[in-house]
């Protein structure tokens, strides 16, 4: 029963850390940013909800309809922020070292961190509407909230939906042209500025939906993008930076490893994931879905 | 040599006598700046190989526990034994990590490093008799047997850091201008160059990566016994964060400006906090791109020329 337990916690929380994570190795990949800021745009999707939702509410609409403004906050949030971002901040310091980038996305972590107070203020939001739709699922003696289990089939869909865009059409050709190198694809006529433009835009939105649909879980507050970049970075660590197959693998080990440790240890759930990080990395330094690359001479 | 000594020696006899008539709200400051400094000053080594420490912030932490759990527990009460126990103590804490940090590079090593920092912040939130997320508090500890009077005590405190923070600043400027620490400069080039002329790069990372957290733990057991008082947060990676932000805005060529930039931090951090508030870390921030954006290689390439800086013509 335990072991049920853990399995289902560890895939909830990898659900939508997967879809918060799939952002962040895609932004990686294709504009070999390790984005520090990934966290602070999960945070402002779930403001974004928060605000959205209650906004619906106040409007009269059914509790159907909450669904949609968690849809639309991942939007909003993308298609303003991404842009400032990418063309505003990042273009002036592309080509600098990659420790360079981490920390200047670690400004802007800071920056948008005291943004969102700014905006949102320092006291707690919940957003309950879209929490009770899916009803309760129940297995033998255990109750299981619905919707919990939808974010099964959102992380799915994102996933699927990213590799199949990446893989299966031209444009997604065109954009692993340009992470294998920007310069050839650039010298081909692909227009490299606007693939970075796009691929930020989308790692953006994802950042924000993961926000977005787990607002109904938590209580939207200062210091959720803290939390939330440090175990999206082990997730992408683990599963090597880029790869959307090791995002997947990377969410599941961490939900899985905190899981267990909730309900097994409870004094180690702060530290299960980074044991698991670094028991990954002792084994596989360079992550388990990436390629080991030649060293330059 | 000779010359790196006098100048320091010079150096500290001139920042003695500035404290003696500086304003008292400044020693607080100049106390923080000289004891993080010593910090960055770590994560300044190993930059110059090309490796950044993203997780600085366990060393230190593991110092000023260290130095505190003395002072506490153990009865211990000067200031000269605390300090030197707690940088031997972050040493010890991380010679057994360094063989295996030393197998990485670039993000993974930020990363790991990170996410050790991290497990200790979980253990030190944890345990409740270290504290547990409050921490505890340290009392004032005495210099070479004397109690430090309540109008002295910051000046004291502030000269305590200095003889520490400037004899190992002279010592490490020593270090860097040697050959075993112009082949850091080299393995920052070219790490595979480096190996094929018959340097083992990972020993010397591994090596660097103990002597950084010896200085942390010092500068850690400094900020503690200062504060009077030290939290798990000297561990989260934030601290670190802003630590690795010193070095950068320091740069790797100057010992002298890595004190500079963290002074300078420490004043920015101090009146953002004091004028805005509620808004001190976007201040801080907006501080931080600017640095990068017209200053990426630090303050020290003010006065360091792009001779001696070996800059690509």
């Amino acid at each position: 029963m335990l072991a049920l337990t853990i399995l289902v916690d560890g895939i909830t929380y990898a659900s939508w850390l997967f879809v918060v994570a799939l952002g962040l190795t895609l932004v990686f990949g294709v504009l070999k940013i390790l984005n520090i800021a990934h966290g602070s745009f999960y945070a402002v999707g779930a403001y974004a909800a928060a605000s959205l939702v209650s906004w619906f509410g106040s409007m009269g609409l059914a509790p159907e309809w909450s669904l949609l403004a968690l849809l639309m906050a991942g939007v909003a949030t993308a298609a303003i922020l991404a842009p400032l971002t990418e063309r505003g901040l990042l273009r002036v310091f592309y080509g600098r070292d990659e420790v360079l980038l981490v920390l200047v996305t670690y400004a802007l972590f800071l920056i948008l961190e005291d943004m969102t107070k700014l905006i949102w203020g320092a006291n707690p939001f919940y957003v309950t509407e879209p929490y009770g739709l899916f009803g309760n699922l129940s297995f033998g003696s255990l109750s299981y909230v619905g919707y919990d289990l939808m974010l099964i089939v959102l992380a799915a869909i994102c996933g699927g939906a990213v590799w199949w865009g990446l893989n299966r059409t031209r444009s997604g050709k065109v954009v692993l042209a340009v992470i294998h190198n920007p310069e050839i694809a650039s010298s081909m006529g692909v227009n490299v500025s606007r693939v970075y433009t796009v691929a930020f835009l989308i790692g953006v939105f994802l950042a924000a939906l993961g926000g977005a649909f787990t607002a109904p879980m938590i209580s939207v507050q200062p210091g959720l993008s803290v939390g939330v970049i440090i175990v999206s970075f082990a997730v992408v660590i683990i599963g090597g930076l880029g790869s959307i197959e090791g995002a997947a693998i990377g969410a599941l080990i961490v939900g899985l490893a905190r899981a267990l440790a909730v309900h097994t240890w409870p004094a180690a759930e702060l530290f299960s994931i980074y044991v698991a990080m670094a028991i990954v990395l002792v084994f596989r330094p360079e992550g388990l879905f990436q390629r080991v690359q030649a060293r330059k001479i | 040599m000779f010359r790196t000594i006098s100048l320091g020696l010079v150096s500290i006899a001139v920042i003695v006598l500035a404290s003696i008539w500086s304003p008292k709200w400044l020693l607080f400051p100049a106390t923080m700046a000289a004891s993080h400094g010593i910090v960055t000053l770590g994560i300044v080594l190993m930059m110059r190989s090309g490796v950044v420490s993203f997780g600085q912030g366990m060393v230190f932490a593991c110092g000023a526990y260290c130095a505190a759990l003395l002072a506490k527990h153990a009865g211990i009460n000067e200031a000269l034994l605390l300090v030197p126990a707690g940088g031997l103590a972050s040493a010890l804490l991380a010679l057994p990590f360094a063989p295996l940090l030393a197998r990485y590079r670039a993000i993974f090593f930020a990363m790991l490093t990170l996410s050790l920092s991290m497990v200790l912040y979980g253990i030190l939130v944890k345990t409740e008799t270290l504290g547990g997320s409050d921490g505890f508090n340290v009392a004032r500890p005495q210099i070479m047997g004397m109690e430090l009077p309540a109008d002295m005590a910051n000046l004291g405190m502030f000269w305590l850091s200095l003889a520490f923070v400037g004899a190992l600043s002279i010592v490490m400027r020593i270090y860097f201008d040697s050959s075993r620490g112009l082949v850091a400069l080299a393995i920052r080039e070219n790490e595979l160059r480096v190996e094929y002329l018959g340097s083992s790069v990972q020993k010397m990372i591994g090596t660097d990566f103990v002597v950084a957290a010896f200085l942390a733990g010092i500068g850690g057991a400094l900020t503690g016994l200062t504060l009077g008082h030290i939290e798990p947060n000297f561990s989260y990676w934030t601290t670190s964060g802003e630590l690795v932000f010193a070095a950068i805005l320091a740069g790797h060529h100057s010992v002298a400006a890595v004190y500079l930039a963290s002074f300078v931090l420490e004043l920015v951090r101090s009146f953002s906090a004091l004028y805005f508030p509620n808004t001190w870390q976007l201040a801080l921030g907006l501080f931080l791109l600017i640095v990068i954006r017209f200053l990426p290689q630090g303050l020290g390439s003010l006065w360091i020329g792009s001779r001696q800086r070996g800059d690509k013509q």
